[in-house]
């Protein structure tokens, strides 16, 4: 790979990363899937320029998939559910947005100081990328443990996968790259429906009468 | 010889900088009225503007002091000549063996104390929750500005603006992911320092939800003209050192003759207006966030710029 | 004629001590007066004789006097270091001696303590061995103490001097023992201990006892809690001289037993925890010092900040001798003395004239001064200048140190590993954020004590000082625009403290206009930059002129609309305006209830209700909370033992002090074997 092709590839790792970032910052459900597809979007664009530069045809494949859809697909099914299921829009964290941007920082050290050591004999720029990729997945965990609503550790758990993902593109020749983007494809599916099932088993849960009491200020 | 045309250089940058000052204001609001389907005003509107104020008499409070008076002059003037530091056509300006970050950072916090004191003297409310706000706005902006600046200085071994964007010029740190942390912080330390959308609104006519404004609330006359030139000084100088550092390309080197000037001239009006244009879309679609929402923002670009250094400490290979 | 410096100094030393003596034997009249005239003339003499030692090179020299303990004379130096400290004090000195001699019958009970602190502070400077060091520092920690209790019918002034009295024990104990375990073969002399550098975790241990006793006294987190209350509490000259120089002298013992004593030979990761106190310090710092409602004690609490940015220089300095990058130490070291230098002028100065305008409004509380810039109109330039170099803002003498201290931190990363190298990018985020919490903090202080409308009849009455205060605030604030216009010039003259402690050459960073971080790089140039903002200020002067119409009408504030005043209230209704709390509103919601525990009560009376609605609000030093409360209460669990003890019956008694001896001797035969 030329300096340019290795800068460029190295630029979207670290676009990837920022938009894990971006994803803890939100507050609003809509802009959390939509950054998710952003997310998902300069992955596509992180694989496919891998394919190029390494001559690697079936990344393009990769790239298809990722951009088809986790950036198109996935996220448009998402926000018809939360409009159909008049879901609450706004984001329950478990832990303030300012705390765990910052203990994504963290998690960002922490990869490096992971990677780093144990991958001493790999040229500098995949280190970094794989150091990258592990910041993403460590970031889509920590989203998954402290953001409350089902969609959003979904989320969270998507982000994570991505991270996987640009692991896996990042390092030249690395095989079942496509294979393992379809198979996790199938897991995701399941998650997310999954999850929906839940939803709807929730709100029919919730549709107690005691809950009712609240609205009019009745007795607590 | 080469002396002679840096300080001819640094004229010329500064009648430029005063000149397109304005009319980058006016741009940009011509711009954003385009953008929400209303005809908005000509170009050189603020420019009018200020010539109307400067022929209008203040009126003072009758509670101001001389610091009130003096102020404005003062902050225009610590602005202005952080506007000599940071080169827009050409490297190699007389100024530029002083052009040092963390001194540009210095000058335009002076002129922003100037401001602050200033809002404090007549002892109103708006004047001081102006100022207490836009304190508090500083004191986040610090830290990422010198995270930022912390990450230039490792990449170009020094923290002088003229000898950074030389070395940047030649392209030879190629695409980094620090640069591009680095760029997201002073992007959104940019919109903090010059009070645009979202953390606060420059035309708006609510005072409880202005800083900037509700700080320089008592000005009239002349002074406010000064306040006005110097906040869209300020505005270019934030733009043109973005410019200088993420975008060099195009710039006069250091005793080029005057001929790389003008591809230099037509660089930077390129990049300024590409930059403009930028914050005019971004502005029409965000909202205005809450006052205690601004932190957290800063906070953001602080880990940013954070993220910039310690990438560049693995990429570097210190470790 | 250079061997001359020393005893001259010796003898400044004795003169200052004779004259303790005479003032408090003198007649009650003028004992206040003789102390501060006699200190003006040692403390004149003092500067000439220590700038000259400077100037001419600053070779060691040494001096043995035989007073002392038994078998144990008295070591004298005057090296490179104590120069540089002995200047800096020496001009804190005739300031605040200046000033005292506008006394007002106030501080005639303390006023023998005054010379014998600045004796205390110069024999500490000048001692060659570990007596003589603890002497002077106790001298001052006593001289101190006393002045502060100079107004000791408050209540407040008492449990200041108490907890401050209460810490300085602490840290006496604890330099006591750092001396100790330094000692060669009982010999406490600088020359023999430097000939044997400790090792291992002798070393480490003189650097813990060292950074609690000297740190306590300097204002190190954390045990700066002190600090605060007892510069308020003190008069405006003692807080000046405990601010200006007092801490720097602290500083001074911390640098002599580091650098000097352990030698160079200590690990890198001895720069970390300097560090790391360092930058929380000096974020704790310009909080507190936004947070305050008393004006010597936010000047005080920003003292905090400022020691703390002086320490992570000099914890950049020691890391980077240890990794023998001579310029990164010279760079840090010389960054931290000039801050330091810088610091002691600028924060004298505001000491005096926050004493000064106690006297005349009556008052140090933020809501109860305001618009005295009309009234004390010179006093209110040199704060200007004053808070302006605590801001940091070019191009003043702050600026140039935190620059330097900046540029140190940037280029330090190369000194160790990755974890060293994020330590410095988070210490660089949080000098940025102390430099601009500070920068907060002085306009505060100043929009509402200075500018604005006064909120009390005795604030509205106020008037400048006498003509000794004013000519001790003038001669500092033409000190600090001198180095921060000549930021170089002052490196220069410090370039032997520079050298001594770090070993590099003279003047490798410092050129009369340009101080840089490498040679051969551009720098800061003050004086150029005051030029540009001078030229800047002129053109704007004159386009003022040239194209706008001049004059000015006056009328009522706009302030939106709202109605003018009523006759009653010439000055409008003073509750109106933002005042100190209202000022810290933002920063204390958004640092200050997690960093400082602030908490706000607001008490709003219902309508019909005629009691005014109040704010309260209550700040905890994490310190204070975390460190000082348990303490606290692990004393008076101890005290609680104790007690019990008294009870004993004799043969218990004799029990545990044969377990005592038992323990002594185990120790002892463990010593033995290590």
């Amino acid at each position: 790979m030329g300096h340019l092709a290795y800068d460029a590839a190295h630029l979207f790792g670290g676009a990837v990363l920022a938009l894990s970032f971006v994803l803890l910052y939100q507050r609003r459900l809509t802009a959390v899937i939509n950054a998710y597809a952003l997310q998902a979007l300069v992955l596509a664009i992180a694989a496919a320029w891998q394919g190029w530069a390494q001559g690697a045809p079936h990344l393009f494949l990769t790239a298809a998939i990722t951009l088809g859809v986790k950036a198109i697909a996935i996220p448009l099914g998402m926000h018809s559910f939360v409009r159909r299921l008049g879901m609450n829009r706004a984001v329950e964290s478990a832990l303030g947005v300012f705390p765990s941007m910052a203990l994504g920082v963290g998690l960002v050290a922490l990869s490096i100081m992971v990677v780093l050591p144990v991958t001493a004999q790999s040229h500098m720029l995949t280190r970094e990328d794989l150091a990258l990729a592990l910041s993403v997945v460590l970031m889509g965990m920590l989203m998954m443990i402290s953001r409350r609503t089902a969609l959003t550790q979904v989320i969270g758990f998507m982000s994570m996968e991505n991270g996987l993902i640009l692991a896996a593109v990042s390092v030249e020749g690395m095989p079942l790259v496509v294979e393992l983007s379809v198979a996790v494809l199938v897991l995701l599916a399941f998650a997310v429906f999954g999850v929906f099932f839940f939803r709807i088993r929730d709100q029919f849960d919730s549709l107690h009468l005691d809950h009712l009491d609240r609205v009019d200020g009745g007795p607590r | 010889m080469n002396a002679a045309f840096g300080f001819l250089a640094l004229v010329l940058h500064l009648g430029l900088m005063l000149a397109a000052a304005p009319i980058l204001i006016g741009a940009i609001r011509k711009l954003k009225a385009r953008l929400l389907a209303r005809t908005g005003p000509p170009i050189i509107q603020p420019w009018r503007d200020l010539a109307k104020l400067a022929q209008k008499q203040p009126v003072l409070a009758e509670n101001a002091s001389w610091l009130f008076s003096a102020a404005p002059a003062a902050a225009f003037a610590a602005t202005l000549a952080a506007a000599a530091l940071v080169p827009s056509f050409a490297l190699g300006m007389t100024t530029a063996p002083a052009s040092d970050l963390l001194v540009i950072g210095g000058l335009l916090a002076l002129a922003r104390v100037i401001l602050a004191l200033a809002g404090m003297d007549v002892g109103t409310a708006f004047g001081g929750i102006g100022s207490s706000r836009e304190m508090m706005y500083a004191s986040f902006a610090e830290p990422a500005l010198v995270l930022v600046i912390f990450t230039l200085a490792l990449l170009a071994g020094g923290t002088n603006l003229d000898a950074i964007a030389g070395l940047l010029v030649g392209g030879s740190q190629g695409l980094r992911v620090s640069l591009a942390l680095a760029l997201l912080a002073i992007l959104a330390l940019a919109l903090v320092e010059n009070g645009r959308i979202p953390i606060d609104n420059p035309a708006t006519h609510l005072e409880l939800t202005m800083v900037h404004e509700a700080m320089v609330l008592e000005y009239s006359g002349r002074h406010l003209a000064l306040i006005e030139a110097a906040a869209a000084l300020k505005l270019l100088v934030w733009l043109g050192l973005i410019a200088a550092i993420f975008a060099p390309f195009g710039i006069a080197p250091a005793g080029a003759p005057p001929v790389a000037w003008l591809i230099g001239l037509g660089a930077w009006v390129g990049k300024i207006a590409v930059l403009g244009v930028a914050l005019s879309a971004f502005e029409t679609s965000i909202a205005k966030m809450r006052v205690f929402r601004v932190p957290e923002f800063l906070g953001i670009a602080i880990l940013f710029a954070m993220l910039a250094v310690v990438f560049l400490f693995v990429s570097q290979g210190f470790a | 004629m250079t061997a001359l410096f020393l005893p001259a100094m010796a003898a400044l030393v004795s003169a200052l001590l004779a004259l303790a003596v005479a003032s408090a034997v003198a007649a009650d009249a003028n004992r206040a007066h003789l102390a501060a005239m006699g200190s003006l003339g040692i403390c004149g003499l003092g500067v000439i004789l220590s700038t000259g030692f400077l100037l001419t090179g600053g070779q060691a020299d040494g001096l043995t006097i035989g007073v002392g303990l038994p078998g144990m004379p008295l070591h004298l130096v005057l090296d490179g270091l104590s120069g540089a400290f002995l200047v800096l004090l020496m001009l804190a000195g005739v300031a605040a001696s200046a000033a005292a001699l506008d006394d007002h019958g106030a501080y005639r009970a303390t006023a023998p303590f005054f010379p014998a602190f600045i004796a205390g502070m110069a024999l500490t400077l000048l001692a060659g061995d570990g007596f003589a060091l603890l002497l002077g520092f106790e001298v001052m920690s006593i001289a101190s103490f006393a002045l502060v209790l100079t107004d000791h019918r408050t209540p407040e002034v008492r449990s200041a001097a108490l907890l401050y009295i209460g810490v300085a024990t602490v840290g006496a104990v604890c330099l006591v023992a750092a001396l100790g375990l330094l000692s060669f073969g009982g010999d406490f002399s600088f020359a023999v201990i430097r000939a044997h550098p400790p090792e291992g975790w002798r070393a480490t241990a003189i650097m813990v006892l060292t950074l609690i006793g000297a740190g306590s006294k300097a204002g190190l987190v954390p045990l700066h809690v002190w600090l605060p209350p007892a510069h308020a509490a003190a008069p405006g000259h003692v807080s000046a001289l405990m601010s200006g120089a007092m801490t720097k002298i602290a500083l001074y013992v911390l640098i002599r037993l580091m650098f000097d004593l352990c030698g160079p030979g200590q690990p890198i990761w001895w720069g970390a925890p300097l560090v790391i106190l360092g930058a929380v310090g000096a974020v704790l710092g310009g909080l507190r010092a936004n947070m305050e409602a008393d004006i010597k004690t936010v000047l005080a609490s920003s003292t905090v900040e400022h020691i703390g940015l002086i320490a992570v220089g000099l914890g950049v300095a020691l890391a980077a001798r240890s990794a023998d990058l001579t310029g990164l130490a010279a760079l840090a070291f010389g960054g931290a003395l000039l801050h330091a230098m810088a610091h002691a002028l600028f924060k004298s100065l505001l000491f005096l004239a926050a004493g000064a305008t106690q006297h005349a409004a009556g008052t140090r509380r933020l809501d109860r001064l305001g618009g005295l810039i009309a009234r004390m109109p010179k006093t209110t330039v040199m704060v200007l200048i004053g808070a302006a170099g605590l801001s940091a803002l070019p191009p003043t003498g702050g600026f140039a140190g935190e620059w330097s201290l900046m540029q140190a931190v940037i280029a330090a990363p190369r000194i160790g590993g990755l974890g060293w190298q994020i330590l410095m990018c988070v210490a660089a985020a949080m000098m940025a954020l102390a430099a601009a919490l500070a920068a907060s903090a002085a306009v505060r202080l100043i929009g509402v004590a200075w500018l604005g409308r006064p909120r009390s009849p005795r604030a509205a009455g106020a008037t400048d000082p006498g003509r000794p205060m004013l000519a001790a605030l003038a001669g500092l604030a033409g000190l600090s625009i001198a180095v921060g216009l000549f930021p170089g010039a002052v490196l220069g003259l410090l370039a032997p403290a520079i050298g001594f402690a770090t070993g590099a050459g003279p003047g490798a960073h410092a050129g009369a206009f340009m101080i840089a971080a490498q040679t051969d790089q551009p720098g800061y140039a003050a004086p150029a930059i005051a030029v540009v903002l001078g030229l800047a200020g002129a053109a704007v002067f004159f386009a003022i002129r040239r194209w706008t119409v001049a004059g000015e009408r006056r009328a009522p504030a706009w302030d939106c609309g709202f109605g003018a005043p009523p006759a009653w209230l010439p000055f409008g209704d003073p509750a109106t305006q933002y005042g100190g709390a209202s000022f810290a509103q933002p920063l204390r919601r958004a640092l200050g209830t997690s960093l400082m525990a602030a908490r706000e009560k607001v008490d709003m009376p219902d309508p019909g209700d005629l009691r005014p609605a109040s704010l309260t609000v209550t700040l905890a030093d994490p310190s204070a909370a975390y460190l000082f409360a348990p303490s606290g209460r692990l004393r008076d669990r101890l005290a609680e033992y104790a007690d019990r003890m008294q009870l004993l019956t004799i043969r218990s008694t004799l029990a545990v002090m044969f377990i005592a001896l038992l323990v002594f001797l185990i120790a002892i035969a463990g010593l033995q074997h290590l």
